[in-house]
């Protein structure tokens, strides 16, 4: 199995656990991840707003690049993962907008006829690799470890291309599969505050504890996660919480828990770069680290 | 194939249909351009040529004209085609020398530009001027009815139209699926909107079923083949092992009581609300009073080993483990289908919650609980253990949604104000209901919503969004939270109850294409079995002698449901009591000449109509059996197979001529 690998900004930086953590994951499943040539930022969410066309040209350019191979495209950022298919559709039912964004490309000599494949790691490690692979792979299961598993608002929405908009089950049933407990997280799909935490940081800072708090009170060890945006909210502004008792909550990828459980050395998985530190939670659970 | 050299005479008559017609094609122009094609004797225009001076204008000028060939250009053959052919023989012509045009559907309904419109309407006149002229003279075949009739799906549609069948002297076969009759409206305690006990007036219809004379009643049966056509039909009914004897078995259950099991396995007709054994019967007054065992479950059946004391506390010996299924033949000149509904798996609206919280149920569900012979005897106790002191009902689970099924089930609304008025009165509890619109029509359905809202339910418009048990402050915890947009007080709620209710659409039963194919007749888009005409055939189908009433054509109540039946049967009496029916001579036949026996045609007719005559050695099609669908026709290597009204000179004439304006 072969993919071109769309990293986007988050993963070249504070999402580097991301990457680490896949980049190994997608290795021991066999699984060639061939990294986009000369990609660009997907302008995410925010330039959407700011300039339509310049921004579905920005993104669209990356989709040129990878129609040339014929290999799906791999964005394991949500927003990225996002915002890429709200390119490819726009363009595609809005001809008007298709008409623009070619123009744009073809001026710098790009051509995009529109049948690049997106996807995400998790739909490709339940759906395409399976949870019997999976299962065959694991080494050391994640017994008795409790997971709140968290997909935050864009994998899965508008565009719910491999799971239920509103309460999907993918990762559950990979957490399942690596031997960890899920718990019952009905704030799965809810937002973490997302840029807020930039712009309005009380607001964003309220939303994001609003989920560690319910995850504690489901009785979660941790919260794992598909989204870069998500974990830096999640991990970053704990120590703002309200209230009276003082939580902390470990935030994991999902792609590190496979690692674990996979029995790949913690070095490749990047379990130093969270600021709630994980080790002692998976310590306490005794949670095998090779 | 003209028999012999005669003088065509032609009259062709035009409809102005009020304005339908006369409005959009100039009918005055085609009929002077008529008078100038070949053949034409007459060419008249007319206002209605349906109404009876209109008929009689044929029948007068075939008489005084002498006219041998008709034309009539007005609405489609499936309206009025049998009207204006009866016109023609009324003026002592066969019928069959008669030819019709739409230019109401084909033409006039469908364009606005008036010269274009009118051009194609004498082109369409032409066309079938010129065809009718290679019509011949044909004979009407008619088809005894066999008086019995089969009855497919025994809930309240297939129970009414038994029993009307039946009072009427007709004998019925009513095949079941499941152990007892009864469909969904068994398991209701009460209906809306008289809130009188489902029990009180169904049980006593089972009971006239089981009882009737008339009535062969057969459940945990299906049919599993169809053969034949209207009157004669030949049906292959499969029964399955019950590992009881029928006609032994008083319903005693003393073999329940003896299974060696604790009740552990889930109980279909409580929804799951309680556990039974896994030989049982469906509810305390089903029909037949007899006990059933499920082989996936009984320790006997599935192992062989048990020490079967079941079998031993039966003092009638009614137990037997080596029943095999049976399959019976019958034949029937007629077919109900009222196979009914399936309720929207609320599994798929997972924001809901069905099946993650304990305390959301289905419509169903409810139905169940709050039933006096119902698992809890109608008390209202959670699977929690507690009593809800808030309950919310949520509308159109599964119905209104371009995510699920876009319909709206008709049902919900008013079942869901039943609900809310018999929830309440078995628990005290506060009940709000969320709708997106509310619909009660129906006699005494308004008057109904009227009587809950004064009883003080709480009624809030919008979809709801979400069911989720996290809880944003202090008065919303241990609760479910129904979040909602009240699109009237416009803003967001956070609404906590105790207990949720869905209210689910209804849907096509999972099989019902496959009923479809068994009985060759239609589905619309949502599955549900398409009648021949939604307002003027309601209860046919488009196969001759096969009917459908209640759900199974479409979501309905129970008066819909039992009027469709009463018509159901009453289609079914009037082809009995006629005693044959006449049949299209649209059908094939070979000619034997130039058929070279090849039989590529036998494998292709859908109705095994064709067989081989060895001797001869040419294919012969049986009359009978033919629907003149024109496969064998089209296929025939040696164009040796000729279908009466679609000959090649007459399809090859009318092509010609259609086209000859362009
Ligand atoms: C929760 C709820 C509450 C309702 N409350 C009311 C109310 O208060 N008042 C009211 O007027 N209406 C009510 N309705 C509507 C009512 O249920 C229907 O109008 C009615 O049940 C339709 O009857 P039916 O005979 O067409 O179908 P069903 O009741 O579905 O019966 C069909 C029968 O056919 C059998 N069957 C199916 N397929 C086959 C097969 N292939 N071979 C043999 N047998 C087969 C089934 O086992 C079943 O016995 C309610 C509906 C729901 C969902």
């Amino acid at each position: 199995m072969k993919f071109s690998y769309f990293p986007g900004c988050s993963l070249k930086g504070m999402g580097g656990a991301y990457e680490t953590s896949l980049i190994a994951v997608m290795e021991a499943l066999s699984v060639q991840l061939e990294e986009l040539d000369d990609w660009n930022c997907c302008g995410a969410t925010a330039y959407m707003s700011v300039d339509e066309s310049k921004a579905f040209t920005l993104a669209a350019r990356n989709l040129a690049i990878a129609e040339k191979k014929t290999d799906d495209l791999l964005a394991p950022c949500a927003a990225c993962f996002l915002v890429l298919q709200k390119t490819q559709k726009y363009i595609k039912d809005y001809p008007e907008v298709g008409r623009v964004v070619r123009e744009s490309l073809r001026a710098g000599g790009y051509d995009y006829a529109g049948s690049t494949r997106i996807r995400h790691p998790l739909d490709v490690i339940v759906n395409d690799i399976g949870l019997d692979t999976i299962k065959k792979t694991v080494k050391h299961p994640l017994k008795g470890l409790k997971i709140a598993p968290y997909y935050g608002c864009q994998v899965v929405r508008p565009y719910a291309t491999f799971d239920h908009q509103d309460y999907p089950v993918t990762m559950d049933n990979l957490l399942k599969a690596l031997g960890a407990d899920v718990v019952h997280y009905p704030l799965k799909t809810k937002c973490c505050g997302g840029s807020l935490t930039g712009t309005l940081p009380e607001v964003g800072a309220r939303l994001s504890n609003i989920l560690i708090r319910e995850a504690k009170r489901q009785g979660a060890d941790l919260i794992t996660t598909l989204c870069p945006l998500c974990f830096f909210n999640l991990d970053s502004y704990q120590d703002k919480m309200e209230g009276p008792e003082k939580i902390t909550m470990p935030i994991t990828y999902f792609t590190q828990l496979m690692g674990l459980a996979f029995g790949m050395p913690s070095s490749k998985l990047g379990l130093k770069r969270h600021i709630i530190p994980i080790l002692p939670i998976l310590k306490e659970r005794q949670v095998a680290i090779a | 194939m003209t028999e012999k050299k005669e003088e065509i005479r032609t009259g062709f008559y035009i409809c102005h249909c009020g304005h339908n017609i006369g409005s959009v094609v100039d009918c005055p122009a085609v009929v002077e351009y008529v008078k100038g094609l070949p053949g034409i004797a007459v060419s008249r225009d007319y206002k209605y040529m349906c109404s009876d001076p209109g008929q009689e204008l044929i029948a007068q000028d075939i008489r005084e004209q002498k006219l041998n060939r008709i034309v009539v250009a007005s609405c489609s053959p499936l309206l009025h085609e049998e009207t204006f052919r009866k016109a023609t023989s009324m003026g002592g012509l066969n019928p069959f020398y008669f030819q019709m045009v739409n230019i109401r559907e084909h033409d006039s309904w469908v364009h606005t530009d008036k010269n274009a419109a009118t051009e194609k309407a004498m082109d369409m006149a032409r066309a079938a001027v010129a065809r009718v002229r290679f019509h011949r003279a044909l004979e009407k075949k008619k088809a005894p009815i066999h008086p019995d009739v089969l009855i497919v799906g025994a809930g309240i549609a297939g129970i009414h139209a038994a029993l009307t069948l039946a009072n009427a002297g007709k004998k019925v076969y009513l095949v079941e699926r499941e152990p007892t009759i009864g469909g969904h409206m068994a398991m209701f305690d009460k209906t809306f909107p008289t809130l009188d006990c489902a029990a009180c007036i169904l049980t006593p219809k089972m009971s006239s079923v089981k009882n009737h004379p008339n009535i062969t009643m057969w459940t945990y049966s299906e049919v599993t083949s169809v053969d034949g056509y209207v009157g004669n039909f030949t049906i292959k009914v499969r029964h399955k092992p019950r590992y009881i004897i029928e006609d032994l078995c008083v319903g005693c259950m003393a073999c329940i009581d003896a299974c060696v099991f604790k009740q552990k396995f889930e109980d279909e007709f409580n929804q799951g609300l309680s556990k039974r054994k896994p030989v049982y019967i469906p509810f305390p007054q089903a029909t037949p009073q007899v006990v059933v065992i499920d082989p996936e479950q009984c320790l006997k059946l599935k192992t062989g080993k048990c020490k079967e004391s079941c079998a031993e506390a039966c003092d009638r010996k009614a137990i037997d483990f080596n029943q095999k299924e049976t399959i019976e033949e019958i034949k029937v000149g007629t077919v109900i289908i009222s196979t009914g509904f399936k309720s929207f798996d609320a599994k798929k609206l997972p924001q809901y919650g069905w099946g993650i919280y304990p305390n959301v149920y289905t419509a169903l569900e409810i139905e169940r609980l709050v039933n006096a012979s119902g698992p809890t005897g109608g008390d209202v106790v959670m699977r929690d253990g507690k009593h809800p002191k808030r309950i919310g009902i949520i509308h159109c689970v599964g119905s209104r949604d371009e995510s699920t099924n876009k319909w709206c089930s008709r049902v919900c609304c008013m079942y869901s104000l039943k609900l809310a008025h018999l929830l309440h009165e078995h628990s005290e509890a506060e009940i709000y209901n969320f709708y997106i619109d509310m619909r009660t029509p129906g006699k005494s359905y308004e008057e109904f919503y009227d009587r809950l809202l004064k009883e003080g339910v709480n009624f809030v418009r919008g979809r709801v969004a979400e069911i989720t048990d996290w809880a944003m402050n202090k008065d919303e915890e241990d609760h479910l939270v129904i979040r909602v947009e009240d699109t009237l007080a416009g803003f967001v709620r956070r609404i906590p109850v105790d207990m949720v209710v869905l209210a689910t659409g209804l849907e096509a039963r999972e099989d019902a294409q496959d009923v479809r194919r068994l009985f060759n007749i239609g589905c619309g888009g949502e599955g549900f079995f398409m009648e021949r005409h939604p307002k003027l055939a309601p209860v046919d189908t488009f196969t001759e002698g096969i009917f459908i009433a209640g759900a199974c054509q479409g979501p309905k109540d129970i008066p819909d449901t039992v009027a469709q039946a009463g018509a159901a049967a009453a289609q079914c009496l009037a082809l009995i009591d006629a005693g044959a029916i006449e049949l299209e001579p649209n059908t094939a036949f070979i000619d034997e000449q130039s058929c070279s026996g090849c039989k590529s045609c036998i494998s292709l007719c859908p109705y095994t109509a064709i067989t081989f005559d060895a001797v001869k050695k040419k294919a012969v099609i049986n009359e009978a059996l033919c629907k003149g669908c024109g496969t064998c026709v089209g296929a025939c290597p040696s164009s040796s197979i000729i279908q009466n009204l679609y000959e090649d000179d007459q399809i090859f004439t009318e092509i010609e001529e259609v086209l000859a304006h362009v």
